[in-house]
């Protein structure tokens, strides 16, 4: 996992739920492909057009909260979201992407610190946030260890087929 | 201690755990839902070849009940497949309901135990004194292969009930007008406990609608502290013996909150987002293209009851469809012995089969652009019936058969003199 990541800013409001991340009529899909092409369908129909891999999420409070869908993080994984910084997370969408091997990170304010297309750099050892576009600075809450040590498997899959691979 | 915490150490062998630590905890049962494909590849993906205990798994199919696309078909085989194959016999097909609902029906909740499922409503068992949590596919996964899941111990924050309530008031005002005051993500990452003179006045089916809505508030888990109604409910159901947990009185609330429900008016969340919570009388008269009564929120024989009481002797409102959805199999042959079912779909309700259905928008009840909905479900969030455009307001059971009858929003409290 890199533990530097820089890439342009998308800008989301406050409770951006997982509906909106990904809509209930998309559920019935699995292919990771299909999935992602509906990704943030419900907020912004234009973003998977415009989103390039690498790119940013920045967002107010409560981001992916309501439904439990791994979908809406898988959405995101499969299109290539570098990082996600918000205000706050919906604690079962931070399990999720946490587990897809997403960083995120909790970084109060953040939400009225960056411009959308504005470019950020985050460390992910200490929580450090660059607007390299503003030339401002904003300190994410570290990540804690657990949390790192999934980030660094590159999810939680690799993570527990490494611990309980089962032969046979 | 708290119960809650008192739970979780058990289940991660410890004698002790404390706020914030992140412990790896037994799970008594796990729970997929259909729209969960995901966690049988999760399960492949990360090297599982047999689970760890097919007595703790179970399948509920509920959210595309019955299948209405190919997909769904597909997917819902997959899941019949898989468990066949792994032997996992808690297998609930297309006519048993929601999944939450039927896990209470089929009697596999139990005070203390943990309970983790692909829902973001597990918090509903708390009612039950057990800690209950939604997960994503990869954390079942996880569960399937290892049995264990791990989890940050959270904050708790104990709301106080106190009052009666008054007519044509329930549970369900009570938690919008909590979730209206406290807000969408105020409980984000932690737990919410209900105390309080008032929940000895409420039975299984209200307390389950309170802590149901506790994940519309951010909330982990939730927790009433199960008494003599808890007791009586799971005595013929339980055959599992279970320990009941009590919180140390010097437990440190994060915070407290106290509310007296004695003058409480009915309540509505307003479109979209469910802490836009204001009196229902502000819209009185506001027309409804349909109202939404079912879900593991609103679809229990109570609610139908409510509704059957509301509706006798009346008929829907021409151009209003109301969409009738028991949570259950257990529910919907309940409300047909007394007669609700009866008393509704003679009035103009139009039945579904017992199910998720429309409340999170996947089929059975879907919106066009600039309906209106009022609905007893959780959630009104944009897109969330159908289309983004269309505008949900949630009340409760009352409040949804009050506006069936006429067409439009009004104070159900009339209705029930």
């Amino acid at each position: 996992m890199e533990k530097v990541i820089r890439g342009k800013a998308f800008i989301f409001g406050k409770n951006i739920d997982t509906d909106q991340i990904y809509p209930g009529r998309y559920l019935e899909l699995t292919d990771p492909e299909e999935v992602g092409q509906h990704v943030m369908e419900g907020a912004d129909p234009g973003f998977a057009k415009e989103f390039q891999p690498g790119d940013i999420i920045v967002a107010s409070t409560n981001f992916g909260c309501g439904s439990s869908r791994e979908h809406a993080a898988g959405a995101l994984k499969a299109v290539g979201i570098g990082a996600i910084l918000a205000d706050s997370f919906g604690r079962i969408f931070y399990r999720n992407a946490i587990n897809l091997g997403i960083p995120l990170l909790v970084c109060p304010h953040i939400h009225g610190l960056v411009r959308k297309g504005d470019i950020l750099r985050i460390d992910l050892t200490n929580g450090l946030v660059t607007n390299e576009t503003a030339g401002a600075t904003a300190q994410a809450q570290p990540l804690s260890d657990y949390v790192m040590m999934i980030l660094e498997s590159g999810g939680i899959k690799p993570l527990i087929r490494k611990q309980y691979g089962q032969k046979g | 201690m708290h119960a809650v915490e008192k739970i979780l150490a058990k289940a991660a062998g410890k004698e002790k755990v404390v706020t914030g630590e992140i412990v790896n905890c037994r799970v008594d049962l796990a729970e997929v839902n259909d729209i969960y494909l995901q966690t049988i590849r999760s399960f492949y993906e990360m090297g599982g070849k047999k689970v760890q205990d097919p007595k703790k798994i179970t399948f509920i199919l509920d959210h595309y009940a019955p299948a209405s696309t190919i997909q769904q078909a597909e997917n819902q085989k997959r899941m019949r497949e898989f468990c066949r194959e792994q032997g996992i016999e808690l297998l609930f097909d297309v006519d048993q309901g929601v999944c939450h609902q039927v896990m209470v029906d089929h009697g596999l909740v139990y005070p203390g135990m943990v309970l983790v499922a692909t829902d973001s409503h597990t918090t509903i068992h708390g009612a039950f004194g057990a800690f209950g949590t939604g997960g994503g596919a990869t954390d079942l996964a996880t569960i399937m292969i290892t049995g264990k899941l791990w989890f940050r111990v959270p904050e708790i924050i104990r709301v106080q009930l106190v009052g009666k309530l008054p007519q044509g008031v329930f549970a369900k005002d009570v938690i919008l007008k909590v979730i209206g005051d406290l807000k969408a993500d105020y409980a984000v990452y932690k737990a919410v406990e209900f105390s309080g003179p008032l929940l000895k006045t409420l039975g299984i089916s209200e307390r389950m609608t309170l802590c149901n809505m506790t994940t519309e508030m951010g909330a982990k888990t939730s927790y009433i502290q199960p008494d003599e109604t808890t007791r009586e409910f799971l005595q013929e159901k339980v055959k599992h013996e279970y320990e009941i947990y009590f919180s140390d009185a010097s437990y440190p609330y994060a915070a407290e909150h106290s509310y007296n429900v004695s003058n409480l008016q009915p309540q509505l969340a307003a479109p979209h987002s469910v802490d836009n919570v204001h009196p229902l009388e502000n819209y009185i008269g506001k027309p409804m293209d349909q109202a939404f009564l079912g879900s593991c929120t609103g679809g229990r024989v109570e609610d139908l009851a409510i509704a059957a009481r509301i509706l006798k002797g009346r008929k829907v409102h021409l151009g209003t469809r109301f969409i009738v959805v028991p949570a259950s199999q257990g529910v919907l042959l309940e409300a047909m012995a007394k007669g609700y079912m009866q008393t509704l779909v003679e009035a103009g309700a139009t039945f579904v089969t017992p199910g998720c259905a429309a409340c999170l928008g996947t089929h059975q009840g879907i919106l066009a652009a600039g309906e209106t909905c009022i609905s007893a479900a959780s959630r009104n969030f944009p897109g969330r019936m159908g289309h983004p455009k269309a505008e949900i307001y949630v009340g409760s059971p009352a409040a949804v058969a009050a506006a069936a009858v006429e067409g439009r929003i009004a104070d159900p409290a009339k209705y029930l003199d």
